[in-house]
Parts: structure tokens; sequence; C-alpha cells
């Protein structure tokens, strides 16, 4: 099979990890080494295109990668581009053929460039699609999950030559929970590749259109840095988002509970919020954010913390006292938003008992 | 005690005595294009003074912008042999992966990449391939490479490849200046390698420099031992600057704030030091500047020095003044104040022209602003005090009002009252606050580390030992130190509680033995 793509420049790379740490919504990991590694990898003559969901055959193989673990860990491991390459090759060989294209689990974070690195390598087109549209810590809090396809088989790759393969699995919770054990043997990063996808599967379930997305995202913050204008008003008026909150970090509480980062940040009002305050909830991602104690926006909706002057995202973990921020909504992709989604990834799926009620105008299909 | 400090600035050299609380004199001089000058004339002025020489003097203490410097301008840099242990980790992004490749073709002489390093948890990464390491150094003997900079993979958490490569490349370079990364920074191994990198290629200019400034102190007839200022206000022996450069980077700004602390008294304050043609604004807290956390561009290298976390911005006493006093800065005259702001006879309107007019400041001929419209005047002081006031409030962490602290020459333009300050404190020898500081300074210790299955108060006080030990080991006198900082963050993903410590502790430089 081959189909029409567009190439992906190297400037579009450049928009796309700074489009995609602001889709992260506090987590994913700061795209950066990915960025690096696509310098390089661009340096040396390979390129990358893109292709449109909808181009895919119905019998179409998609991998569906993504590069699992503590990001502090890939501070120090760095990542190399060959790594996510090698997870898909271990799952073309498992499941006895080669695969048509590669997609992002999640657009948020540095995981929007791990297709990037293996399609470099692999010489197949990337998918203008993930299955999150955001960030998310969990295997079972994407699309694919939330239309019950098939959880396995996962392949796994660390860079010293291990490999393993999670064959099968009664549920995604199941997934997270085997896949997460041999993750942390491996030294808590590992490159997957998800249970690979049919092209009927990616356009019935798949998130689409969201590489292009965080691309003209990126674009959009770039431009008005270049120009000195409000990065912030850039990014709303590029996604439809709504300014929630304006003021400085006045309490961070972090706690890690099995295995992730949880807690709440504090802001203090500033100009026209002054005295209200905003509380903001997070598993690595923000999931809830109170206004003087009632709830004012709640996943999925995306919850942006921005520097307050550059418009750049500030993550769960360098979040820190003193800082001036803006806080922000995306809208979610509708998919997130159905009654079968919330159980996923609406506010009780992270243990709030709120009801979900999205910042936006509801979204009519 | 009796200590000299001297700030090697761009435009002035300032040295203070200070003896126990006391500054005792001050001198400013015009600093000199070899550096060296400067220092012995600031030193020869000083000693004019008979209560200068009438007692031994115990110690002197140096700031300088020199080193950074040299990088932002790419001179005297020397070539340096990388060597990376961490194979098969990290393959496609080799050192100086990230470094504009101007610089780099003046810094790269040869790279190696070699198995070996650690997992977050001290379990080893891969065994470490000595005869790799062996045969890098015989590369770098052979490119005749006099500098080499070691990086390894969570060396923070256990530096014993880097230490063990190290006495390889020696065997290969007797003479090697080796910089290894874990003694320079954190966690995040692209930024601690670009800082061995940088530090390795500041070694000759660094062993030249500080030569140089030991000959100065000889000659001005001086016997007290040489430190060096390091960004986060203390200090370390002149013969161990000489070997980590780096870690003075920033030694001017910060000491212009802990001078402000230790002039005024106060521990906890905002500080504006105004110098002609920009205003720093920072926080002390226990008398030390609040460090910057994340990511520091030096000369577009990413690095994680331990820096002040200073906002700069463009107001000072050689500000423009235009649009009828709506705008203020970022322009300024510079250092030729004396020949074009109005009082002395030029015409360019600037900041001190308007606190002449205002009779805040006297300087030149006052006569020549007497005829300005004093709603001119009033805009461009309001314009002036709002840039301060706005950016107090965005350096602030604290709800609660502060004490802020005045200091540089421009400091005129700091209003009496600023909004969510407690009051405005201004304190003689304050135009010399940073020398102040240099001479003050103390000998710190810090630990950055992952403990794992500790409940967070034992982790706290593991962390807390060692940085202590490290501070010792600096030549701190034990019986002095005191905690300064303590920060927990726990780690997403990692299991059995895994919690990153970072601990700084300080104390007076132990009496010579």
């Amino acid at each position: 099979m081959s189909y029409p793509t567009t190439p992906i420049s190297l400037d579009d790379i450049e928009s796309l990890s700074v489009g995609a740490w602001i889709l992260g919504t506090g987590g994913g990991g700061s795209p950066y080494l990915g960025l690096l590694n696509m310098r390089a990898l661009y340096a040396e003559g390979r390129t990358v295109s893109l292709m449109d969901p909808f181009d895919l055959a119905d019998d179409a193989d998609v991998a569906v990668v993504s590069n699992m673990g503590a990001p502090l860990v890939g501070q120090e491991r760095l990542t190399d581009s060959r790594t996510v390459a090698r997870a898909v090759e271990i799952m073309a060989r498992y499941q006895g053929r080669p695969f048509h294209a590669v997609m992002s689990l999640e657009i948020g974070g540095g995981n929007a460039i791990q297709p990037l690195m293996a399609a470099a390598h692999l010489g197949i087109p990337v998918v203008d699609a993930d299955c999150m549209g955001r960030a998310f810590p969990e295997a079972q809090m994407t699309s694919f999950a939330i239309g019950d396809l098939q959880p396995w088989p996962l392949s796994m790759a660390d860079c010293r030559g291990q490999e393993a393969i999670v064959a099968r699995v009664t549920s995604w919770k199941w997934m997270e929970r085997l896949s997460r054990k041999a993750c942390v043997e491996l030294g808590s990063v590992a490159s997957t590749c998800k249970a690979p996808r049919t092209g009927a599967e990616v356009k019935r379930w798949g998130i689409h259109h969201t590489t292009t997305k965080a691309i003209r995202l990126g674009q959009a913050v770039r431009e008005a840095q270049r120009r000195h204008a409000d990065p912030i008003a850039a990014i709303l008026e590029a996604e439809g988002g709504l300014r929630i909150f304006a003021g400085k970090v006045s309490d961070v509480a972090r706690r890690t509970t099995e295995g992730f980062l949880r807690g709440t940040a504090t802001i203090e009002g500033l100009d026209g919020e002054r005295g209200s305050r905003m509380e903001i909830a997070f598993q690595n991602e923000w999931a809830v954010a109170w206004r003087d104690g009632v709830p004012a926006v709640t996943t999925p909706d995306l919850i942006c913390v921005l520097n307050a002057v550059t418009g750049e995202a500030i993550g769960t973990e360098t979040l820190r006292y003193g800082q001036r921020v803006a806080v922000i909504a995306l809208p979610a992709p509708p998919v997130l938003m159905t009654p079968k989604g919330l159980d996923h990834v609406g506010p009780r799926a992270f243990g709030y008992d709120i009801e979900f009620r999205s910042v936006f105008a509801p979204v009519s299909e | 005690m009796r200590r000299i400090g001297i700030d090697v600035g761009g435009t002035n050299t300032d040295a203070v005595l200070i003896a126990g609380n006391r500054v005792v004199r001050s001198v400013k001089t015009a600093t000199t294009a070899d550096v060296n000058g400067g220092i012995l004339a600031a030193l020869t002025a000083l000693s004019r003074f008979p209560e200068v020489t009438a007692q031994p003097v115990d110690a002197v203490m140096i700031g300088t912008t020199h080193f950074i410097n040299a990088v932002i301008q790419g001179r005297s840099l020397n070539r340096v042999g990388a060597l990376r242990i961490g194979l098969p980790a990290g393959a496609s992004l080799p050192p100086f992966c990230d470094w504009p490749p101007a610089l780099a073709r003046l810094v790269l002489g040869e790279v190696a990449m070699v198995e070996g390093g650690h997992d977050y948890d001290g379990r080893p990464f891969m065994p470490l391939d000595r005869r790799a390491i062996a045969a890098a150094a015989g590369r770098f003997a052979e490119r005749g490479l006099k500098a080499v900079a070691i990086s390894s993979v969570f060396s923070p958490i256990d530096p014993s490849c880097e230490t063990e490569a190290a006495a390889i490349v020696r065997e290969a370079i007797p003479d090697a200046a080796i910089t290894c990364s874990h003694e320079l920074g954190r966690i995040g191994l692209l930024e601690r390698e670009n800082a061995a990198l940088m530090n390795a290629a500041l070694a000759e200019l660094a062993r030249d420099t500080i030569a140089a400034f030991e000959r100065a102190i000889a000659d001005s007839g001086l016997r007290a031992p040489l430190y060096i200022t390091q960004n986060d206000g203390t200090v370390m022996l002149a013969a161990h600057a000489m070997r980590q450069p780096v870690l003075s980077f920033a030694s001017g700004a910060t000491n212009s704030m802990r001078g402000a602390a230790f002039l005024s008294g106060i521990a906890d304050a905002m500080v504006v030091d105004v110098g002609g043609t920009t205003t720093d604004i920072g926080q002390l807290r226990h008398g030390f500047p609040r460090e910057a956390n994340g990511v520091v561009e030096i000369g577009g290298v990413r690095t994680l020095f331990r820096m002040p976390d200073l906002l700069s911005i463009g107001l000072g006493g050689g500000s423009h003044v235009e649009d009828g006093g709506a705008t203020v800065g970022p322009l300024s005259v510079g250092h030729r104040l004396t020949t074009e702001a109005l009082v002395f006879g030029g015409d360019r309107l600037t900041t001190s022209d308007v606190a002449v007019a205002a009779g805040l400041l006297k300087l030149g001929d006052p006569a020549r602003v007497a005829s300005l419209d004093p709603d001119l005047v009033a805009r461009a002081l309001a314009r002036a005090h709002a840039m301060v006031e706005e950016n107090v409030d965005r350096m602030k962490t604290d709800a609660a009002p502060l004490p802020l602290i005045a200091v540089g020459g421009g400091a005129f333009l700091i209003p009496e009252t600023v909004a969510g300050v407690s009051r405005v404190v201004r304190v003689p020898h304050g135009d010399c606050a940073n020398a102040v500081g240099a001479a003050i300074a103390q000998v710190s210790g810090e630990i950055d580390q992952v403990f794992q299955g500790l409940p967070r108060a034992d982790a706290v006080a593991a962390a807390t030992t060692l940085a202590q030990e490290r501070a010792v080991a600096a030549g701190a006198d034990a019986g002095t130190l005191q905690t300064i900082e303590v920060e927990d963050i726990p780690l997403a993903y990692l299991p059995g509680n895994a919690l990153r410590v970072r601990v700084r502790v300080v104390g007076d430089i132990a009496a010579a033995g």
C-alpha cells in the first residue's frame, strides 16, 4: 500500500515540540530530547512524512508507539531514536508482517515525537492522529480503550537490547499493570509499541489530526514570540481556548503514590483575579482546578499552566513556588466526553467525585 | 577576621576591607584590560589607609565575570576531549549535540562514548568498559588535548565510573586538566555534561587568570590565601576555582545581593541593584540569593548551573528618558553618562538628569536641568517607580510584605514606598555591595540525590549529612555549618516512594591550620 503523504519540515518539528509540550497539560515529559534526535536525523538527510488517517486502508497495519517511564530517567539515559524503531520491529516480527504506518499514543509531551523517530528509521509515514489528544498517565486512558479495542499485544525494548512482549491480558488495566512492572525492571524507561491497530480502527477510534494541530499551536506561539505579541492570546486563538485564571503560585504539595506524581498546586490571583484562589490537583498531568473551592475545570478538558510572560508550558514536576502563571483551558476531543469516555478519563477516573461539565459549549457531532 | 573583598566588574574594580562585621574602607578603581592591573590598583588604593595595613589580612576574596565573558565572547577557550560513559544509552545524542555550531567548532577536540554508568537507584547500568576508556585517552593524547571532560549516566547518584575513568585518562595524559561532571551538576546528563565541557574549555584561561590574581595579591605585599566567589554566594580556594571556573560564572550579581544582606543586617528581603544600564532584582532567603531552578543558557548552551534567580530589566542611572517622560530605558548612555547626560553638558535626557532636577541626586551641573518641565520629571520618575514596583512583585515569592534593600549607583530611582514591600532600606557602602559580598562569602556543600525506601525525614537527614561532609571537604568550619536549603520532590513512576532530595549547607571558612 502507498499513501498520499506530506513531508514534515524540521521547522514543523520545532513547532510540534512547542505545541506538544502545551498539550501535555503538565505531564508527558519535555519533547526537547526528541527534538534533538530529529535535528540529528534530518542533518543525516533522513526525513519524515505525515499522512491523513482517513487515507488508511481498512486493513492497514498501524503501529502505536510511546516512550514509557519516568521523565527523570530519560534525562540521564537520553532518548535514542533507534530504540523506539526497534520496539516497532519487534512487534512486526511478532505479528509476522510489517507496519504500513506509525502513530503516537499521546500527542501531549515527548511522545508526540516518538513516532517521527521510528518513522525516520523505518521509512514509513506518520499518521496524523493519536489516541489521547493530550497526555494521560495510564494505559486505559486512551480512545482505543474507550472503544474497547483489543489491549494486547505490547512490545517493549530498552537501549541495552532487552526485549519483552506482553502477549495477552484480559483488560487495559492489566496491560497497565504488567507493562509498568516490566518497565520499572528495565530502569523505569522503555520504548513501547502498543497493541497494533487496523486502518479501520484508527479511522473509527483514533483522535484525528492532532499532529498538525500541535504543529499549528507551536507555530502560533513561536510567531507570537517573534513578534513580541502575547503568546497566550495566540494559544487561545489557535485552539479556541479560554483564559481561566492568572496568578502566582503560592504552594505546591507533591507526593508519590502508586508510582505517580500526585499533588495540588495553589495559585493566588493577581490583576483581575486578585482575592481569588485556584487549586489544581494533578496526577502527572493537571486533572481538576477549583476556583475558591468550586470546580472550575475538570479532566478531560485540557488544563494548561503557562508562564505568564513567555507562554511556555510548565510541568507538574517543575512548577514552583512564586512562578507567575496563566491557567487556560483547551477543548478536549469529543470521544473523551462521551459517557464511556468519562468512565476512563473523567474526574471520577482520577478519584474526584465531581460531575464533568466542560467549560466549553457542548460539541454537537 | 579581616578580609578583603574585590569585585572585578566590566567598568569598575571595587575593593573593601572588612574587619569582623564592619566595613573598614572601600575603594573604586577602573577595571583594566589585563584585569590584574585593576586589582593591583585597587589594592594599592586600599593600602594607602593606615587602618588597612595596621594588621594582617586573613583572606582575599575575588568575584569576577572573566570566565562567563570568555564563553559568551568565544575567546581564550581551549579544545576539549569529551568522554561520555553510558553506552548504549544516548548514542544518538553525543556530547556537543546541542551546542551552537560556532562555539562547538572552537571547543570540540575529540568525542568518545563508552559503556558504563548507573541506574537511578545505583544499580550498574552497564559494566564499565575500561579498555575503551584507555583507547579514548590514547586518541586524546595523540591529538595533543590537555583538557578532558568526563560524564557518566547518573553520576550524581554514583560517581565511581567518572573517577575511575579520570584515573585512566591521567595515566595517558599526566598533565591533563580533567573535569568530572558529577562535581559540577545535577541530574540531567546533557546539561551536566555541557557544564563539564565548558569547564574543561576554560582550563587554561582559569589557570592563567587565577595565577595572575595570585601574582597581583603577592605584588601588593599581602600574604593571605586567595578565594574565588561562586555563583551561590560562597567561595572556593583559588586552587579549587582553578579547576572549576564555571562555578564562578554569576558571582557578581550574587555578591551584590549578599553584600546588601550584610550591610543591612537583613537576611530575608528583596534586593534591587540599580546600575547604569540595568537593574537586577532578586530575593534573599536566609541571607542567600534564591537560586534559579531550571535550565540556564550560557552562550547558547543549556546548563543547570546554580545561579541566582535574577530578573534584569532595562532601567539604570543612564537610561534614556523619552516621550515626555512616558518611556524610560531600555536604552542607556552606559559609561558615557559623564559626557552625554544633560547635567554633564551633553544632549541626552537620562534618568540621572531627572533625579537631579527632582533634587534626589547631586551630580554634574544642576543648572543645566533647572528648566526641565516638572510634569515630565514627575512622569519619568513615576515610570521608573512603576517599573521597579511591577518587577519586584514579579520576583517576590511570599505574600507577606518584605523589606527591600536598595543598592547600586542608581538606587535613587527606587521610591521610598513600594507595593508589597514593608520598607525601603538604603545602606552606607551600598555602591560597593558586590565587593562587600565577596568579602563575606562562606563555604558551601550541596547534595542532590534520589533516595528510595526511606521515610522522608530519614532521606532528608541522610542528604544533610552528605552535604555537610562536602562543605567540610571544601574548607568549611564544621562547627559553623547551617542548612539553608532543603527541597524534596517525589519522582513520578519510580517505585518505592522515590524522593529526590536537594540539601545545601554553608559554614564559615575554617581558620588556616
